[in-house]
């Protein structure tokens, strides 16, 4: 069986987001990171290797990104990945949630995955939603924000909390999965893993190899278009204590609580 | 002219709060366009008396399916149909995560465009234009779709009103697409661990990640003790779905959503899903080692240090000042 694991590179967290005023596109220059939700997804992918019921015989990286996405890949392959597929293309550039999702279904469409997993969200993007797109073009269930995963034969049972508890749903494969980052506790990647991932075989794809429809995707295939951002009304900065010294720290926070009847 | 279908999230004989506002804000939508808003319900013999209720909110009719309650695709099975039939323009999900999974299924389904978190949606020309906040909510953009667009709410983004209106009902039969026939709902609504009350406290001491174990919680009750009265220990989805703490406790996009007089957060960074349940409360405490978490944009008072050191002697000093 083959599963796919899709990655993202993000900027780094520390790294304050903005948008790039120019080009109306969010700033993707600065220090980048692989999305860390995106590790507990390769997690799952190693534990579901290793724990057996399946016969897992290749995990695949999968992003979809500029040139400099690899580092992505090389981070993925580094935790667990056997090998990974780059997606990138200039008429990719633009492509909004819906087109990305279409294009990454084509790239994973040629691997025949058994299971594709991804992140629970991207660190920039925060749409939560790619695995629903890529689900409905692969013709696969899917199921987001997965917390627990137990293999019955040619199935997965599945648990997460939606609207009203803890659902449980069983999820035949071949399926899509996005899960939450309660499911796992990722590894470190040994040194040697960290050095040797750039041995591992990576393949790029333009769009065409993919199969992509270029009509579908980019700034002009997209069907929605984002813009005229502006500031959200301002709220009253609130105030910060920096905890020096803890007892006049304490009093300030009792002090500030006094004064408002809260205590 | 546009008209527009919203889906209505069931369980247990009631429609979800926020789908219920989704149609209330869709309903005065479709109205400025000219246009009708429509309600789309998926479950289990969902008697039409209670669907046609559904037109108390805004909608003109409610389309009725029967199929699995609580997945995604059977309700893109049907919204697809219907939107396809009747010629529908839009359509519109309230807060949750079944509402994610649909809209942006129905999104690759139609070739539409969707944009999620939406806080507002505004009509020009006839068309409807999404706000959604982003990057943190350090900014609004705006979402203009180039035909079908498919737009979700953000958790409590849309108020649900009644207008004394009542809905035709239509039954309505899709064929389920492969996908939706190979998941299988074998539980719903499962409520995991002790039956806490967070939502009719005034002060709420909300924990999360940072107190590193479950034991963390143990200082978090000391200090609610020493508020004493109406006050509750409330958590994060990260510290629930660890088992730290029961789920009812739970604050935020599938959880409760809570509006206390105080919100006392230890160890909480401050993500969107967990703000958009608390943001209402009326005063906003926060402590936190890093300077830099989301939750003191949000905060009236941020207390930047570390929790061990410095809830122990809040909790002293409380009831020292509840004591005296
Ligand atoms: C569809 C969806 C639905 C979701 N629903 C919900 C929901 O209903 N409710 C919810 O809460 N979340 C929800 N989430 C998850 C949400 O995105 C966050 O992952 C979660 O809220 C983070 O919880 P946390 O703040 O406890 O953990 P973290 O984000 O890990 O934050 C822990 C914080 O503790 C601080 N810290 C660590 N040690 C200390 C210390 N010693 N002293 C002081 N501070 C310390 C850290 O600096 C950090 O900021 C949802 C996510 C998605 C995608
Ligand atoms: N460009 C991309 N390439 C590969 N995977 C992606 C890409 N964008 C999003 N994903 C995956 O989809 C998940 C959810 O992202 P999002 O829907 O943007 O919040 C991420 O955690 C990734 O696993």
């Amino acid at each position: 069986m083959k599963i796919c694991v899709l990655v993202k590179e993000v900027p780094d967290a520390a790294v304050t987001k903005r948008i790039d005023p120019s080009t109306g596109r969010m700033d993707r220059s600065g220090e980048k990171n692989l999305n860390p939700y995106d590790t507990h997804a390769i997690e799952a992918a190693m534990q579901l290797k290793e724990g057996g019921e399946l016969q897992i015989d290749e995990i695949v990286a999968v992003t979809m990104g500029p040139e400099s996405a690899v580092r992505a890949l090389h981070k993925a392959v580094s935790l667990g990945a056997d090998r990974s597929i780059h997606l990138t293309d200039p008429v990719l550039a633009g492509s909004d949630v819906a087109a990305t999702g279409y294009a990454l279904a084509s790239a994973l469409g040629q691997e025949e995955p058994d299971l594709v997993l991804l992140g629970q969200q991207s660190d920039d993007g925060e749409c939560y939603t790619i695995g629903a797109v890529v689900a409905e073009h692969l013709g696969m269930p899917s199921l987001t924000q997965v917390v627990k995963m137990d293999v019955t034969g040619e199935a997965v049972r599945c648990e997460r909390q939606a609207e009203y508890g803890y659902d449980t749903v069983e999820v035949r494969l071949p399926a899509v999965i996005s899960v939450g980052d309660a499911i796992n506790e990722p590894r470190y990647p040994s040194l040697k893993a960290i050095m040797g991932a750039k041995k591992k075989p990576l393949q790029t794809l333009a769009a065409v190899d993919a199969g992509i429809d270029t009509s579908m995707v980019g700034a002009d295939g997209s069907q929605v278009r984002c813009g005229e951002f502006r500031a959200p009304p301002q709220k009253a900065a609130g105030q910060i204590i920096e905890d020096d010294d803890t007892n006049a720290t304490v009093g300030k926070i009792v002090a500030w609580l006094d004064e408002r009847k809260l205590i | 002219m546009a008209d527009i279908l919203i889906y209505a999230l069931h369980h247990e004989g009631t429609f979800n709060k926020n789908s219920l506002g989704a149609i209330t804000e869709g309903a005065r939508l479709a109205a400025e366009t000219g246009g009708q808003a429509h309600a789309v319900v998926v479950g289990q013999e969902i008697p039409d008396a209670l669907a046609a209720t559904l037109g108390d909110y805004g909608a003109a009719k409610v389309f009725k399916a029967e199929g699995p309650e609580g997945l995604a695709q059977p309700v893109v099975d049907v919204m697809a149909q219907v939107m396809e039939e009747n010629g529908v323009q839009y359509a519109l999900f309230g807060g949750g995560l079944v509402g994610f999974e649909a809209g942006a299924g129905l999104a690759a389904r139609l070739r539409a465009g969707v944009t999620m978190e939406v806080t507002g949606v505004i009509v020009e020309d006839g068309k409807l234009i999404a706000q959604r906040p982003i990057l943190g909510d350090s900014a609004i953009s705006q979402s203009r779709y180039r035909d079908k667009g498919i737009i979700v709410g953000r958790l409590n983004a849309f108020e649900a009103k009644t207008s004394g209106g009542s809905a035709e009902v239509v039954a309505v039969e899709a064929e389920p697409s492969p996908q939706a026939a190979r998941a299988v709902i074998v539980s719903r609504g499962e409520q995991r661990g002790a039956d806490v009350d967070i939502e009719g406290a005034g002060t709420l001491v909300a924990g999360g990640r940072g107190l590193g174990n479950a034991d963390g919680f143990g200082l978090l009750e000391e200090l609610a003790r020493a508020f004493g009265g109406n006050t509750a220990v409330a958590a994060t989805r990260a510290v629930v779905d660890a088992g730290w703490y029961p789920y009812a406790g739970q604050i935020g996009q599938t959880g409760k959503t809570v509006a206390p007089k105080l919100y006392l957060a230890a160890g909480i960074s401050g993500a969107i899903q967990h703000k958009v349940g608390m943001q209402s409360s009326e005063n906003i405490v926060a402590i936190n080692k890093d300077a830099n978490a989301p939750i003191f944009e949000f905060s009236d008072l941020g207390v930047v240090g570390d929790l061990n050191k410095i809830v122990p002697k809040l909790t002293e000093a409380i009831a020292a000042k509840r004591g005296a």
